[in-house]
């Protein structure tokens, strides 16, 4: 079931950025969305976690999360890694974790799964989250949202501005949380990480869908890439 | 009286200031550190708190220690519980839009002070110490209540800081502080969290009001200075910043309370003033707070 998206409008006030997006990913596949700057790609995840108003369809493994109140839409199973991380700054790595979990009561083994996926973050857990190196909050980020066990998670750009070791890492776990069945959709702008990771490709332009390919039907050199991704 | 005991006497007046400052204001502090509100009815809810306490003063018999522990229990609930009231009315159909919520509470200031005037009255009226116990130092006489209340103060401010740094509530309140929007993406209610928060920044001037009750007289009027001192302090203190708000707030305190002894009240407010100022050219965010965040 996954998530599905139909006819999804959206957009800040008076300017509507989304017109009516067409959207499915399925679980235990990474789908990758590409597209230009200002194409719709964050709008898109923010209009998914109930953050902006929209028309259109939502579905969460069948239930409707649209229209809900923003904070009654990670209960039904999604989780949303921002771009940036916006971590919790302040609070410290433990903390950023238990506000990751409150919806799942923060249970043990959460956090132990969690902690199995970036042992790294289990050495700094009374370390305040604004101290991390960058990949280390990248990992915090990823792993608040998994606090939540979602069964849909979205990822605005999260190898933006890391060193190759992190985003193999980072890679890692996507590709754990597909083979556990997680929905995993990945905003990601460079191509040889999309080729690497997804199983679909959505390409975004003028806030909708263009086009939605097998990314094994995808090469380097893809006519896609240039015509919605400029690469 | 030589110079030392003078200066004494100034200093303990002065953090008997300090500490009733330092809980008004660290309740405005919670308020805009979490919501980004800035609570011009803030001195209005000092004065609810004082006229309250001196309501139930009046009705409740036996002895003046017991009314006092009614009106405090009974005075900041029912401040936090029109403050919440105003949120969920007023702040939250404005979506706690900055400018519009400075509007807003300033309404609410006229609104609580006429509302005050009409059913309390233009009078300042006294409400009975609950103990009349003194401190004899070899130079003078002091006040054991005024002693109390930098202990009640204290105490109140320390669960504050361990309700914001231990509890549950506290860490989704600090998150909801730093991110709005992520904290609902992890299914915390920010428009409930909001309005605990107007509560409880409410009450804690309450509080303060209750505690100075017995020493300042409750007036219709009376909300003004420390509306006006809270600002001070959390402008120097950092908005947001517990520690910097006390910090501020013993400065300020202790300060008035030496240079209005030695010169004159007046001249304290000025310097607190140009203290302000100060902080506002040289360092913006105050001596505690975070540019950005």
């Amino acid at each position: 079931m996954g998530l599905e998206i139909a006819g999804l409008s959206a957009g800040y006030g008076p300017v509507t950025v989304l017109r009516g997006v067409d959207f499915t990913a399925r679980p235990g596949e990474v789908t990758c969305i590409m597209g230009r700057n200002g194409a719709g790609k964050t709008t898109l995840m923010k209009a998914i976690m109930g953050l902006l108003p929209g028309t259109g369809s939502v579905r969460v493994a069948g239930v409707e999360v649209l229209g809900l109140p923003a904070h009654r839409v990670p209960g039904h199973g999604l989780a949303w890694v921002p771009q940036g991380r916006r971590l919790f700054g302040p609070l410290t790595v433990a903390e950023n974790l238990e506000i990751g979990g409150l919806l799942r009561g923060n249970r043990p083994e959460i956090r132990a799964h969690v902690l199995r996926l970036f042992p790294r973050l289990g050495e700094r857990l009374g370390q305040v989250a604004a101290t991390l190196s960058g990949g280390e909050q990248q990992m915090l980020a990823i792993a608040r949202a998994l606090c939540l066990e979602p069964k849909v998670l979205l990822l605005d750009e999260p190898t933006e501005g890391l060193q190759p070791s992190m985003i193999a890492l980072i890679r890692d776990a996507v590709g754990q949380l597909r083979a556990e069945g997680v929905a995993v959709v990945l905003v990601e702008q460079r191509v040889e990480a999309v080729l690497k990771m997804a199983d679909r490709v959505a390409f975004m332009a003028h806030g909708r869908v263009a086009e939605m390919v097998s990314a094994a039907d995808l090469a380097p050199g893809a006519r896609q890439f240039a015509e919605f991704v400029g690469v | 009286m030589s110079f030392g005991p003078f200066l004494l006497l100034a200093l303990m007046e002065g953090l008997v200031t300090a500490a009733v400052l330092a809980l008004a204001a660290s309740g405005l502090s919670l308020v805009f550190g979490v919501m980004r509100v800035v609570n011009v009815a803030h001195g209005e809810f000092y004065m609810l708190g004082a006229v309250i306490a001196w309501f139930v003063t009046t009705l409740v018999p036996g002895p003046a220690w017991a009314g006092f522990l009614v009106a405090l229990a009974v005075a900041p609930v029912a401040v936090g519980a029109l403050a919440a009231a105003a949120d969920r009315l007023v702040l939250r159909r404005l979506d706690y839009d900055p400018e519009a919520t400075i509007v807003a509470t300033i309404g609410l200031l006229y609104m609580i002070q006429q509302a005050a005037l009409s059913f309390y009255g233009p009078d300042a009226r006294p409400v009975a110490a609950p103990f009349d116990w003194r401190l004899q130092l070899p130079w003078f006489g002091y006040s054991g209540y005024k002693l109390f209340v930098v202990l009640a103060a204290a105490v109140v401010l320390l669960a504050l800081w361990l309700f914001m740094t231990r509890s549950k509530v506290g860490l989704v309140m600090r998150a909801t502080q730093v991110d709005r929007d992520v904290a609902q993406a992890f299914g915390i209610d920010v428009d409930l969290v909001y309005m605990a928060v107007f509560g409880i920044g409410a009450a804690l001037a309450a509080v303060a009001a209750v505690l100075i009750v017995p020493i300042q007289q409750a007036h219709y009027l009376m909300g003004h200075d420390p509306l006006l001192l809270s600002f001070i302090v959390v402008i120097i203190g950092g908005l947001g910043s517990l520690r910097g708000t006390v910090v501020a707030a013993l400065v300020i305190g202790l300060s008035d309370g030496v240079i209005s002894m030695f010169f004159s009240p007046t001249l304290a407010k000025i310097l607190a003033t140009l203290l302000v100022a100060l902080v506002l050219v040289f360092r913006p965010q105050g001596l505690f707070g975070v540019r950005d965040r």
